[in-house]
């Protein structure tokens, strides 16, 4: 989900040199088709290593950034269930984070240096968060649309063939419907709630369509590395096979909800027997991507001030480990 | 300990009320240090703190929403958990003063956090053996809770007060500043006498010995200085705050009071 | 890769690996990692990290670079040295700060 879009800017293979490393390539894609898992010390064509660790560290970054849109709203949420399972999502993405990190450690980069593109602006998370969390109605939103729309593009993943990122996606496809049950639950309080709160969460839903059906990416035909990315089995379907299958499941809970897609043009086309949307504005789109979006500087500046305000703290435990090896160090010579 | 009874409709109305002040107590410190905690959420110094510090919260608002409940019952007018979290002013709230102290940098949330966890340690214990069944199984639940804070907050204490020069003027700078606020932690008025005279809640006298050595241990192992002033008689308990509390609680409860009657 | 004294307010804390008991009468199982400044702060992040839900009743951790894992057993070995690190973490490997391009 929150790689689809952005696969847009891969590198150039490197240019294999020797024989060795010809029949090594070629072992490699034998074992993708037999859909064997490839682990952290198998040998895999540069490339492959390249974009699994871009792919990975910006759905990584994705999580982490995605604490703070919802963030926002947790120490103003109207009751202490809805307080408690704010906090506990939040905790989950913080916890989604920190698993596909892991995952994309196995592969040669430190968590220092992917943090460090993160907060330089060098790598891409998932231009959803840059969008703002103006109401209450804005976290149910977020869990029905913005969730919903990841656990479509996750699971597929759950397949991929590298070992610890298709493990990664599993133990998270596993918390996350959690996620999209609460967005939903919330949506339907208010909907069934006052007159106020029933356009609050219509007011919602007017924001986050549309941006909740760009996270799929561009379409088909614009994304440049989908062929190779799906060669390997990185990426199981294609952007606009997600997209279409996210809208035909979520139009009739709107329906449900008894709210109205902000789409006039939206309407089922009884042949496809599929819903049909109008058309998607993709100015808008490559702005956020570029980082002119509502809130792109505010979440990465909120990211680099906690970064920066923490140094103090990590250094401190650095030195305190350091100086307790070094008296368990002495004790264990004197006790010599 | 006296056999008081724990059943509400054999507890005479002065014991009723106290009880419900005193469950109060709890359960306002807990709602207001979880609310503290939640500030933290997305800006901690490491993700793993992130995580760290949103457990301990989490753990603060469960601990708070079943003491409300029970209050709410043995107050018995019909008030739940999120009414009197949300539709209370401050003079209301009986937390302890201490924990609506604002965050501050990592340090000050530490000592603030050691110093309650230290504290919740003695009233839990204590509360192990309550008269009252309900009040004493919250307690052996919010107790494993609390060990485990215990844990984090008295490590990162240590690591912070024995780690770099910086670290351990900032940590000190918190005990010094945070210390005023330890008074009210073990000085018993006449709802904790009570308490303790139904077999409710513990003697606190023994209780604030075993903190004041548990304390000078920890600052100790930290190489931090036990601070030389006397604590102010801070009145959180009775409802008489600091400055602090009005702004947490119109941000909390800003919702609930802009649409009144209304599900969430 | 050289390494060079890291940079304490950007370096990263150790890596950890984590293994996970989910029951009693099961093995542990890798889960994944932590970084953590010392042992016992690998314990904490572990069971804030993996077991969230009650999916632990023992944890494990390991110092990353006190693994040593097996290599494949292919011609692939060729190219790296039969008892290598577990991880391509580029930390892992210690340059003398003098020898450059590396």
């Amino acid at each position: 989900m929150y790689t689809q879009a952005l696969d847009v800017h891969g590198r150039e293979p490197v240019a294999a040199p020797a024989a060795d490393a010809k029949a090594a390539a070629a072992r490699f894609e034998a074992r993708i088709d037999a859909d064997e898992k490839i682990e952290p010390k198998d040998w895999m064509p540069d490339a492959y290593r390249q974009t699994l660790i871009r792919q990975i560290s910006q759905h990584a970054h994705s999580e982490i950034v995605g604490m703070l849109p919802e963030g926002n709203w947790i120490t103003r949420a109207p009751s202490l269930r809805r307080k408690a399972v704010l906090m506990a999502k939040v905790q989950d993405e913080g916890g989604h984070g920190m698993y596909l990190y892991s995952a994309a450690e196995t592969l040669g980069i430190s968590r220092a240096e992917m943090f460090e593109q993160l907060l330089s602006g060098a790598a891409k998370y998932s231009s959803i968060f840059n969008y703002p969390t103006l109401t209450w109605a804005d976290v149910g939103a977020i869990g029905w649309l913005v969730d919903g729309a990841a656990i479509m593009n996750q699971i597929p993943i759950c397949r991929c063939s590298y070992g610890p990122y298709a493990r990664a996606m599993v133990r998270i496809c596993k918390e996350e419907s959690f996620h999209q049950r609460q967005g939903f639950e919330i949506m339907l309080t208010l909907a069934q709630g006052s007159e106020a709160q029933r356009a609050m969460a219509q007011d919602a839903l007017n924001r986050w369509w549309w941006p909740s059906i760009m996270m799929f990416g561009p379409s088909d035909a614009d994304s440049k590395h989908t062929a190779q990315s799906m060669r390997w089995k990185i990426k199981r379907f294609t952007n606009d096979e997600l997209r279409q299958r996210f809208i035909d499941i979520t139009v009739p809970q709107a329906q449900f909800l008894e709210l109205t897609i902000p789409d006039p043009a939206l309407r089922w086309d009884e042949a496809t027997q599929h819903f049909v949307i109008g058309p998607i504005d993709w100015n808008e789109f490559h702005a956020v991507l570029k980082g002119n979006g509502p809130c792109n500087r505010e979440r990465l500046e909120a990211r680099r001030e906690a970064y920066r305000a923490g140094a103090w703290v990590r250094e401190a435990a650095a030195a305190h480990a350091a100086r307790q090896a070094a008296r368990e160090q002495a004790q264990a010579r004197r006790q010599a | 300990m006296s056999t008081a009874a724990a059943a509400p409709a054999r507890r005479d109305r002065a014991l009723n009320e106290a009880l419900f002040r005193y469950v109060l107590r709890l359960a306002d410190t807990s709602l207001v240090l979880g609310q503290r905690l939640g500030e933290w959420i997305g800006h901690a110094p490491a993700l793993e703190e992130d995580l760290g510090l949103a457990n301990l919260a989490l753990d603060l608002i469960g601990q708070a929403r079943l003491l409300l409940t029970y209050a709410g019952e043995i107050e018995g007018q019909g008030r739940d958990e999120d009414a009197l979290a949300f539709l209370r002013d401050a003079p209301e709230f009986l937390n302890l003063t201490l924990a609506e102290q604002p965050n501050g940098d990592f340090a000050h949330t530490i000592v603030r956090q050691w110093l309650i966890d230290a504290w919740q340690i003695e009233v839990y214990e204590g509360l192990a053996g309550s008269a009252d069944t309900r009040l004493a199984a919250i307690a052996a639940k919010a107790l494993k809770e609390t060990r485990y804070h215990y844990r984090f907050s008295s490590g990162w204490l240590a690591r912070l007060g024995d780690g770099t020069a910086e670290s351990q003027a900032r940590a000190q700078q918190a005990v010094d500043s945070l210390w005023r606020f330890t008074g009210e932690l073990f000085t018993a008025d006449e709802i904790d006498e009570r308490m303790a005279a139904a077999g409710i809640a513990p003697q606190l006298a023994a209780a604030a010995e075993r903190f004041a050595r548990r304390v000078a241990e920890d600052l100790n192992q930290a190489t931090l200085a036990r601070p030389a002033h006397q604590p102010y008689p801070w009145h959180g308990k009775r409802g008489v705050h600091t400055e602090h509390l009005g702004h947490l609680l119109g941000e909390m409860q800003h919702l609930q009071r802009s649409y009144p009657g209304v599900r969430w | 890769m050289s390494s060079p004294a890291p940079d304490p307010s950007t370096a990263d804390w150790p890596l950890f690996e984590v293994f996970i008991r989910s029951r009693s009468g099961l093995e542990h199982k890798h889960v994944g990692s932590v970084h953590a400044a010392d042992a016992r702060m690998a314990i904490e992040h572990a069971r804030d990290v993996y077991t969230r839900r009650q999916e632990g009743v023992s944890i494990w951790v390991v110092r990353s670079a006190d693994i040593v894992a097996s290599d494949p057993g292919e011609s692939e070995a060729l190219f790296e040295p039969a008892r290598d690190k577990v991880y391509r973490h580029p930390t892992f490997y210690a340059i003398p700060d003098e020898v450059k391009n590396l």
